[in-house]
């Protein structure tokens, strides 16, 4: 179990670190203290996942580019 | 033959070399004007001077093509040797050299074979390079932010990777727009791969943090583009790892050779780039409701656990029953010795008591007194006695002696007298003092071994009447009871609760006979 602050991991991390605390748990084999730790834990792994997958939101931009096509800005798509 | 040899140059115009020359050269360019010619390049030189020579070839012939300095730079391909090429471009003749040859503005590959003849080379070169190594390969992010898309802003293709990112993931999309075929596009995408990977991070637009290049199918030579190298060095030198997604399934261009993942298709691409939320949110459910239900078995188990152990602990009562036994009876033996003591402590107090009694002991001392006195007495009037009848012998004697002489005997007398008197009240004063010493001595004893001192520790007499109770069972027959204490007595009523009741009783009996 790694100590990384939970809200700085990625989605990916925390899903992975999540899956090895559920798994450790399971496996009963870690002392009452520690799995006491361990679930608290896991309950902020799950609550930083959920975060992540709440922030769905779809955006669609283009970039606008000049003659030389260099990148100037963006536009909003709007995506049907 | 002379008539036709004769006939024929009369009427034939006669040239000079240069007007011949002048004429082919217009014939040519007239006549053929814009040509495109297919074979296979032979010898290439790019002059110092940035003109281009070539020889297009098949098995019989030899064209000789050129194209200016001025040209060059439009063209989409150089010619390789080898390479079979479409040329295109104005047929010229010069008288010169007695010469004609092309002009070519436009070369590209004639063929479908041949095209993939030459990807294959640039292939090769590339890869020698180590553009197309596994170690340069980029993970791509799990969950990516921002996905920035490198296509045609117009068609199926943006629609499609759009339509499944949504049914996916929702993300934040940048499109960059590039033409997908046709001369502009390769350098439209190579640009487009480097200017997302120069936008820095947390600016707006925003820096994707995955790139993807899409183009719908179609021909060899539309997809072409992708095949150039300065899309494929310019997709391997991205920094932001990139999925190629150019044509169908079948298609493979030099792109997705660079790329860190290659999809079959635009929609494959958006699948690759991101996850199911769906599918996430249920996994993560899973794992929250695995997380819970471990930590209660693990709970359930550990309180399982604790309830066995203390089954096997035995009982509080148990473990202090033969203690608690023994503190019974010891506590019983105690009492019950105490009792004892006292109780023998007393009967030695009584006894030493009984002959300590300060009454006996003041008449035996009056009585000593007395007997002094009555000797002291007696002893006087014996003096007295012995004086008078000295003094009878005196007068006897005066009469016979020199009454100087018998005063002087009688001086002499009376103070010996004196003197065993002194001695004798002194010695009397010692006797007594002594006594009184003594007697004090032994009040002392007798006051620590009192029962007083028992009572100062706790303990309490309990009397009924004149005797001393030291049983429960007389106690509890005593009409009452009266309990000494350190500083003194209390009286209690001394019945128990259903002897009270028959008391009250009696009580009342009492009243309705006196009324």
């Amino acid at each position: 179990m790694s100590d990384t602050s939970v809200g700085k991991m990625s989605f990916e991390d925390a899903m992975k670190e999540l899956e090895s605390v559920v798994g450790m748990l399971e496996a009963g084999e870690v002392p009452l203290e520690d799995s006491v730790k361990l679930y608290e834990r896991g309950a902020a792994l799950k609550e930083h996942c959920q975060k992540k997958l709440a922030e769905a939101e779809e955006k669609v931009a283009r970039i606008t580019l000049d003659a030389e096509g260099r990148p100037t800005g963006t536009e909003r798509v709007d995506a049907e | 033959m002379d008539l036709f040899e004769r006939i024929s140059g009369d009427n034939t115009p006669e040239f000079t070399v240069s007007e011949i020359a002048g004429r082919v050269k217009r014939l040519v360019e007239s006549e053929l004007g814009w040509v495109r010619v297919r074979g296979e390049v032979g010898r290439v030189v790019l002059a110092r001077s940035g003109h281009l020579y070539f020889d297009l070839k098949d098995d019989r012939s030899v064209l000789s093509c050129m194209t200016w300095k001025s040209q060059v730079p439009a063209l989409t391909m150089m010619p390789e040797e080898g390479m079979e090429v479409i040329a295109e471009g104005k047929m010229t003749a010069s008288g010169f050299q007695s010469r004609f040859s092309l002009n070519a503005e436009r070369i590209v590959v004639a063929g479908e074979g041949a095209l993939m003849a030459m990807l294959e080379r640039r292939k090769k070169k590339l890869a020698a390079e180590g553009l197309f190594d596994e170690v340069h390969k980029k993970p791509l992010p799990y969950l990516p932010s921002v996905i920035g898309v490198i296509t045609s802003p117009q068609g199926v293709v943006i629609r499609d990777i759009l339509h499944r990112l949504r049914e996916r993931f929702p993300r934040e999309v940048v499109i960059w727009p590039v033409a997908v075929q046709g001369d502009a596009c390769a350098p439209e995408v190579a640009r487009a791969i480097a200017g997302f990977n120069a936008l820095p991070p947390g600016g707006s637009p925003p820096r994707p943090d995955l790139l993807i290049v899409a183009r719908g199918g179609g021909s060899i030579e539309d997809l072409w583009g992708f095949n150039e190298e300065v899309v494929a060095r310019a997709a391997a030198a991205s920094e932001i790892p990139l999925v190629s997604a150019v044509g169908h399934e079948t298609d493979t261009t030099l792109i997705d050779f660079a790329a860190d993942r290659r999809a079959p298709t635009p929609t494959a691409a958006a699948e690759i780039s991101v996850p199911v939320r769906s599918e996430l949110l249920a996994d993560l459910a899973d794992h929250e409701a695995r997380l819970s239900r471990s930590m209660a078995r693990s709970m359930d188990t550990l309180r399982h656990g604790i309830t066995a152990l203390a089954r096997l602990l035995p009982q509080p009562e148990a473990l202090l029953a033969n203690p608690s036994q023994r503190l019974d009876r010891a506590s019983e033996t105690l009492s019950r010795g105490l009792d004892h003591l006292v109780e023998r402590k007393r009967g030695d107090l009584v006894g030493a008591a009984s002959g300590l009694r300060p009454a006996l002991f003041k008449s035996r001392l009056d009585r000593e007194i007395q007997l002094l006195e009555h000797r002291t007495s007696s002893l006087s009037r014996g003096l007295r006695h012995a004086v008078d009848r000295k003094n009878e012998q005196l007068s006897a004697l005066v009469a016979r002696l020199s009454v100087r002489q018998a005063q002087t005997q009688v001086r002499q007398a009376r103070g010996d007298l004196d003197q065993v008197s002194m001695r004798m009240a002194k010695a009397i004063k010692a006797r007594l003092a002594r006594l009184a010493g003594r007697l004090q001595a032994l009040d002392r004893t007798r006051a620590g071994l009192g029962y007083k001192a028992t009572l100062a520790r706790g303990y309490a007499i309990i009397r009924s009447g004149k005797s001393v109770l030291t049983k429960s069972e007389e106690a509890r027959h005593a009409r009452s009871l009266e309990i000494e204490f350190q500083d003194g007595r209390i009286k209690v009523s001394g019945t128990t609760g259903a002897s009270r009741k028959s008391g009250t009783s009696r009580a009342r009996t009492d009243r309705k006979t006196q009324s």
